[in-house]
This record gives structure tokens, C-alpha cells and sequence, in this order.
């Protein structure tokens, strides 16, 4: 028999938007009762891994605007976001950090006691939030205290979603492998939200932690709901070579300097776009930089280790500075890059950070699914467009992780539970689907001979700098590559803690996204944002002024599209 | 390559489905220099042996999922370079925790203990958002601030010797988090919270033997947190003692 557990509103994931979600929820309606599913404790969240801030504007602040923070947000995205989604983003940020300070975010603070902002990449004014340089990690432990003050936010952490669970063409709750007894308990919900963030470990060189498997999208993506503008992959400009662990933008921020091989400040010597923002230009522009620094043969290399890199300049803003700014950048160079920031320069390199596509949804974060909702890193609700600014993503979570477990309460409130015994009928289907997965026997191929071939595949295809005819190829070697991970063979059959059988799931889950990104790829034959086409060097607005959608298909994905929603700024040449 | 350097890592191993009692598992493995522990584990995992089960995630020392005992000490694994110890390095399950599986410890009770010091803001009016955000110094920030940055790997109670006697004790993490927030200028909760503070297995309990705050892997010093909440508690408590008398006279 499946177990079943019955609630109201179910959330899948808890990190930042998941949390945010869930707080909302019971908020909304004090009588509803709250699921909160995931495959960690929350706490574990990759929220958890954010450095460098969130971006709102401060109340009161005299030299920022709304429409500032809006203008920058649509520009970053190379005009590519919604603007309705992100005229209500600016305007609800401010209340939402807000609202982390009365709960306890230990925000960094000027010396009157106000909240300090520190400046970002692409950002006009200083409106970037901090607690140090650990402001995913200050803002995911508040969150997750806070929400303990909530009896009706019942959590089933180490809970893995396999699948969703649909009755009516609605979605009415999830099929959860409860990871330490083995077993899958139905978790039934008029409502359902995911949020579980990104994922990133398409990519083999990655800020991203394990966990980042793109669970959310692949559930959806498989019950026929679009993903949207899966060609955008934001590669942050510095990752540490070798383990790819983010050092935060904030370093460049607080006055960091980026210097090729020659010792020159590149950024402000040559045309890289980025005017005289140098550093703190938006992401997409400056990877390509340090790339092409790199390709004319400016990068320094380092013996065994991979690939080429440049260097991130600390050293001039003297030791006080960075242990009370930047104490993590200094803890994480000096524990994985064997570096002290104090004295010398921190080798870095672009590395893959943040998928800007998602799960397709409106500006409440529904879905095409009726009762399905989703939020933060997992959706495209369309804020970040083809290029993300650093710190909006944050608050992106806060913001839509709020509105969809507003709407979902009300979408609840006027569904009904469906048909329990049709739900429960495909939870058991999952068990026995799971049950025959535990230490299968198939062909010779492995896990991370298949996890491997695909992150080789997805970097030579979807990379900083993409080319038709590798993209081409990646998305044969994808199909390729689901097809090997038929004949994987797995050793564990046991019921408790089997993190090998999690492991092909994940795994199973990389690859349905991983197609979605690259057939969205070769579809856009043009230069925008983060995704920058050696054959298409120019952006193509009368062609490609559209957001890309991909559709899951039981013979291939389909592709389609749709337009974005323009508002008060016209698409212009993107130049700082 | 022929001359690449090998560890034997030396596992601890314990399936409650298969096995009466842990086992230990040796696998001699090629490492890189640069490896931390677990790198090593995550090796065994995908090239040698699939049933091997850990909890790992950020691999950049701020989830809090890989504390392990390492040759005896509790560790984050994700932190702990591997060059660090011999050609045989020993690894176990977190020291004062009920097994799942293998590397897997249950930390349920760890989860109902963070419940318990109500780890939240307290106050006697709720603030609303056009309230704009509360003042505080950069001094009154600093005053809790290092209690803030307990990513709850558990390392503390794995070294706990209280703990290891006194299965009940609230430990290190969970005092230093309760502390953090009765030390914060917009919390109004420090009554409720000395309640739990003063009860058995409170803070009164803790000897004082400061194996805490030397494993903690993010310098949050929870001996130091239980210290201050002890002294906050006597004065609270001869404070109380005073009124009484006056209310008496």
C-alpha cells in the first residue's frame, strides 16, 4: 500500500522560494495546511551557496528609483524579460527584504544603523543588500527559522519527488520517495509549486552543488509543460579553475580588479562593451571578456590544472576591508585555491552559474498545468530575460516564491481533491517504476559514464561562446546519451538511503533539461544576452524577439515560441 | 598513470536491511593532491563501488551536509584535505548520532532541538512592511553576529562529551543559535528561550569542555554562546530571586 499524506497546498523544494512560498501560504489562509517536500534538509538548500547579495531599492534611498532598478533589469536581460513582471518585481523587492529584516536577516548595516547596499554588476546605483558576502546562506537560515514558528508548514525533508501527480487535467500532489525507508508516499495537494532551483550540473564545471539537478523542470517538462528560454545559461565571470566554487561578485563590487596575463586591467584597456562600468558590467559581457582575453593568448596557465584563467585583484583594498566584507571569498580562496586574497591574485575563470530558462509560467507563477505553480530558479516567470543581473535572483525567489503561494492558496481554495483513488493508483505505478530501478541490470554503461558524456556534450555545445554546427552536434549526442542511460546498470537494491537510485534519477532528470537547452540553442540563430553565436554575432530583433518554449515529446522534444511582453522601454542596442 | 598516488580510505559500512552490526570496508584508491576527503568518497561512489551512501551537496563548506569523523575527529569532508592525513585514512559516520546507513546519520533529533530554542524573532507587536526596516548598530550586529554563521553541520555535537553522556543535552548548536537571537536588539523572545535554557539538559548542563567551539568548521565558538547564556541565566535568575524578596516585603 502507498502511503498518503493529505494537505492543502503542496511545495516542492525549500530553499529561498520554496520557504518563501510556504510562509506565504499559511499567511494567506491560516487554515490550509502546507506540504513542504525535499530531497534535503532545507537548510542544505543550494540557496545556501549565494555570496554576494540582493538587490531592491533601499526605502528612502535619494539617488535610486524604481524605475531605475527596472531600466537596469531590462537592459541586463538584453531586452529579452517581461517588463509587466519586472515593473512588479521592483516594486514588491523593497517590501520583501523588508520583510527578511523584521524576521531576523542579519543585513549588513551603515553606521546609523540602516541597511548597508553594496554595488553590483550592471546595477546604476549601490541597491544591492548584504550580510557580508553570505547572504544566501544568512537569507536561506532565516527563512527556514522562521518558518518553524508555522505548525501548518509540515515539512517531509529527504522527501525526492519522482513525479506529479494529475487527475483531470489538474495537478492534485506529488509521489515522493521517502529517501530513508525506501518507500513513495503520496503527498496529495489541490495546488502544487516547485521551487527546486536550478541545474546546473548539466554542466561539468559548475558553481553549482550536486543537488542542482533540475528536478522541478524535468517533472514538468515530462507532464507537457513548456520550458522557457532554456538557451540562456549564465556563466559568472569568477569561478575558482578546477572546482568551479563561485567567489562572489561582490568582490568586484567592493573594487576588485580583473588583470590578464600581462598585469593589465583589460576591462578598462579594451572594448568589451561594458564602457566605464569595467568590472562591474553585467555577466554575459564580462565572461566573454576573460574569454577572449584567454583566446589571444592573455591567460595564465597553471600547471595541472584545467584550462586557462585571469586573475581577480583583491590586494588594494588591504586586509580590514576584506575580513569584514569579504571574509568568505577569503576562506574559500585560501581553502581551495591554496590563495591568500591579502597578498596575492585569485585565479578565476567563467563558470556555469545560473539557468536563466525555467519552467514557463505567468507573472503568478502558474503553469500550463492547472494547479501546478512554479518559482525562483526552476521557473522562467520571464524576469532575467537573456542575461540575469547579479543579486535579482534572490530576490526573485522572495518575490514570485510569495505570489505563487498566494495564488496557489487561491487556485486551492477553489479546486476540489479530485479523484483520491486515481491519484493513488499512480502513486503506486512510481513505487513499482522505483522498485525496478533499485540495482537494475542492463547494459555496461555507468552513471558517471553517461553523467559524463553529457557534461562534455553540453560544454562543447552550450559554452560561453556557441557555434551552429556543435550545437547541432550536442543535440544528436543528447538524444544519444538518453538512449546510453537505458542500458545504465545500478549495484544498490536497497530500500534505505539508496543514494544511487536518487543518483539515476537525477541523473534522468539532467538529461530531459539538458535536451531542452540545447535544442532552444540551435533554434536561435542570433547574439542575445548570455548566448553569444560566433555565427550570428548580431542581435536580430524582427526574427528573434521572442522567448523559445520547448516541448517534452515521447519521440523528441518540439519546439515553439512566444512573445515577450515589451512595456515602457523599446529593444536598443545594448551598450554600457 | 603508473606513479599516481594511492589512499586507502578505510570506510565505515552498515546497511540495516543486510547487516547485524557496522562493518568497515577498505578501498585503496588513486587521489590527486589536491583531493579534500570527499573527493575520495565521491571517487569510491562513482568508479568503485555504487552502493557506498553519503550526504554531500556544496562542496564549498556552507550546506553543512558532509560532517563525517575523520580518523577520529568530526570534520566537513568538503573542507578536510585528504593530504592532510596518512596513506590510510579512516572514515566514520558522525560521532554521537544514531546510523541510517553507512555514512548517513540521523539527525532528527538535532532538527527537534533547533524547534526547540525558538529560533526566530519574537516580538509583543508584530512590525508591518511600511514600518520600513529596524535600526540597528554595527556594534549591536556584531554582538550576535558570530552565532549567526552556524551552517548546522553537527560537528559540534559529534565532539560533545556531554552529549555522549547525556543523550537529552540541547547542545552547543542549538544553545548558540537561541543565544544568537536573545543577543539580537529586535528580538523580544529572551524570557521564553531562558525557560528552555534553564530546563534539564539545558545549559546548565554543558561542563565546559570547549571540544565544541575547537571543531567548529565556521569559528561560531558555541562554548563561548553556552557560557554567555549561563552567566544571562544566573542574572536573570538572581534578578527574579531579588523582586520576589522585594515583592514579599
Amino acid at each position: 500500500m502507498v502511503d498518503v499524506v493529505r494537505h492543502d497546498v503542496v511545495i516542492v523544494g525549500g530553499g529561498c522560494a520554496g520557504l518563501r512560498a510556504a510562509i506565504a501560504a499559511v499567511e494567506a489562509d491560516p487554515t490550509l495546511s502546507v506540504a513542504l517536500v525535499s530531497k534535503v534538509y532545507p537548510m542544505r538548500s543550494h540557496t545556501v551557496s549565494a555570496e554576494g547579495g540582493a538587490a531592491a531599492v533601499p526605502p528612502g534611498a535619494k539617488d535610486d528609483s524604481l524605475e531605475k532598478h527596472a531600466f537596469d533589469t531590462v537592459k541586463g536581460s538584453d531586452f529579452l524579460a517581461d517588463q509587466d513582471v519586472i515593473q512588479y518585481f521592483v516594486e514588491e523587492a523593497p517590501k520583501e527584504l523588508t520583510r527578511l529584516e523584521h524576521w531576523g536577516c542579519p543585513w549588513s548595516r551603515n553606521a546609523d544603523g540602516s541597511v548597508a547596499t553594496r554595488p553590483f554588476g550592471g546595477m546604476q546605483t549601490p541597491r544591492t543588500w548584504y550580510a557580508t558576502d553570505k547572504v544566501g546562506f544568512h537569507m536561506l537560515h532565516t527563512l527556514f527559522q522562521h518558518s518553524l514558528r508555522f505548525d501548518r508548514i509540515v515539512r517531509y525533508d529527504e522527501h525526492f519527488v519522482s513525479k506529479l501527480l494529475i487527475d483531470g487535467g489538474q495537478c492534485r500532489g506529488v509521489a515522493a520517495l521517502d529517501v530513508r525507508t525506501g518507500q513513495v508516499r503520496a503527498v496529495l495537494g489541490r495546488a502544487v509549486i516547485l521551487s527546486t532551483g536550478g541545474a546546473g550540473r548539466v554542466w561539468p564545471f559548475t558553481t553549482n552543488g550536486s543537488i542542482k539537478t533540475g528536478d522541478g523542470m524535468a517533472l514538468a517538462y515530462r507532464e507537457g509543460v513548456p520550458l522557457e528560454d532554456m538557451e540562456f545559461v549564465q556563466y559568472h565571470p569568477t569561478g575558482l579553475p578546477g572546482t568551479g566554487i563561485l567567489i562572489t561578485e561582490a568582490a568586484r563590487g567592493e573594487g576588485g580588479y580583473l588583470l590578464n596575463s600581462e598585469g593589465e586591467r583589460f576591462l578598462t584597456t579594451r572594448d568589451y562593451g561594458v564602457g566605464t562600468k569595467a568590472e562591474l558590467g553585467p555577466r554575459d559581457m564580462i565572461s566573454r571578456a576573460v574569454i577572449q582575453e584567454i583566446e589571444a593568448g592573455r591567460g595564465i596557465t597553471l600547471p595541472g590544472k584545467i584550462g586557462q584563467y585571469v586573475h581577480l585583484d583583491l590586494r588594494h583594498l588591504g586586509k580590514a576591508k576584506l575580513e569584514s566584507r569579504l571574509p568568505f571569498v577569503l576562506e574559500l580562496s585560501r581553502t581551495y585555491a591554496g590563495v591568500d586574497p591579502v597578498t596575492q591574485p585569485i585565479p578565476i575563470r567563467p563558470v556555469l552559474h545560473y539557468t536563466m530558462g525555467g519552467v514557463a509560467t505567468n507573472i503568478d507563477g502558474a503553469t500550463a498545468l492547472p494547479g501546478l505553480y512554479a518559482a525562483g530558479e526552476t521557473a522562467c516567470v520571464s524576469l532575467n530575460g537573456a542575461n540575469r543581473l547579479g543579486s535579482n535572483s534572490l530576490t526573485e525567489c522572495l518575490v514570485f516564491g510569495a505570489r505563487s503561494g498566494q495564488h496557489a492558496v487561491r487556485f486551492a481554495k477553489g479546486s476540489s481533491a479530485g479523484s483520491e483513488s486515481a491519484l493513488l493508483e499512480q502513486a503506486k505505478g512510481e513505487g513499482a517504476r522505483l522498485d525496478g530501478i533499485r540495482g537494475r541490470k542492463r547494459g555496461g554503461e555507468t552513471l558517471a559514464g553517461v553523467r559524463q558524456g553529457m557534461n562534455e556534450a553540453m560544454e562543447a555545445g552550450t559554452g560561453v561562446y556557441r557555434v551552429q554546427a556543435s550545437m547541432q552536434q550536442t543535440v544528436s549526442d543528447v538524444a544519444a546519451l538518453k538512449q546510453r542511460f537505458e542500458q545504465v546498470s545500478l549495484s544498490d537494491a536497497s530500500q534505505v538511503f539508496n543514494t544511487e537510485l536518487t543518483a539515476a534519477l537525477e541523473l534522468r532528470n539532467l538529461l530531459d533539461v539538458a535536451e531542452a537547452v540545447a535544442l532552444a540553442a540551435v533554434s536561435r540563430k542570433e547574439s542575445r544576452g548570455a548566448h553569444a553565436c560566433r555565427d550570428f554575432p548580431k542581435r536580430n530583433d524582427p526574427e528573434y524577439l521572442h522567448h523559445s518554449l520547448v516541448h517534452f515529446g515521447e519521440t523528441g522534444p518540439r519546439f515553439s515560441t512566444k512573445p515577450v511582453t515589451l512595456g515602457t522601454w523599446v529593444p536598443e542596442e545594448r551598450k554600457y | 598513470m603508473a606513479d599516481k598516488q594511492k589512499k586507502t580510505i578505510v570506510v565505515t559500512r552498515f546497511d540495516p536491511d543486510k547487516d547485524e552490526a557496522p562493518r568497515q570496508q577498505r578501498y585503496e584508491i588513486p587521489v590527486e593532491p589536491d583531493w579534500k576527503v570527499l573527493d575520495a568518497l565521491n571517487y569510491i561512489k562513482d568508479h568503485v563501488d555504487g552502493t557506498l551512501s553519503h550526504r554531500w551537496s556544496c562542496r564549498m563548506a556552507v550546506c553543512g551536509s558532509c560532517g563525517m569523523n575523520v580518523d577520529g575527529t568530526p570534520k566537513l569532508t568538503c573542507k578536510d584535505a585528504l593530504a592532510d592525513y596518512g596513506d590510510s585514512v579512516e572514515v566514520t559516520p558522525l560521532a554521537n548520532f544514531p546510523v541510517v546507513r553507512d555514512l548517513v546519520v540521523d539527525i532528527e533529533g538535532f532538527m527537534e532541538r533547533l524547534q526547540k530554542v525558538k529560533p526566530f524573532i519574537l516580538r509583543a507587536k508584530e512590525l508591518a512592511v511600511e514600518d520600513g526596516p529596524t535600526r540597528q548598530s554595527p556594534v549591536e550586529l556584531d554582538d550576535f553576529r558570530q552565532f549567526s554563521m552556524c551552517i548546522n553541520c553537527m560537528l559540534c555535537y559529534a565532539a560533545c562529551p556531554v552529549t555522549t553522556n547525556e543523550p537529552d543535552f540541547l547542545g552547543p548548536a542549538a544553545i548558540a543559535l537561541g543565544h544568537r537571537y536573545n543577543l539580537d536588539t529586535r528580538d523580544q523572545g529572551q524570557a521564553e528561550r531562558n525557560q528552555v535554557f534553564r530546563e534539564d539538559g539545558g545549559v546548565f548542563a554543558c561542563s565546559y569542555a570547549g571540544e565544541c567551539s575547537e571543531v567548529c568548521p565556521k569559528h561560531v565558538d558555541p562554548s563561548g554562546a553556552i557560557q554567555q547564556a549561563k552567566m544571562a541565566n544566573v542574572i536573570d535568575w538572581v534578578t527574579g530571586l531579588v523582586l520576589r524578596r522585594g515583592d514579599a516585603g
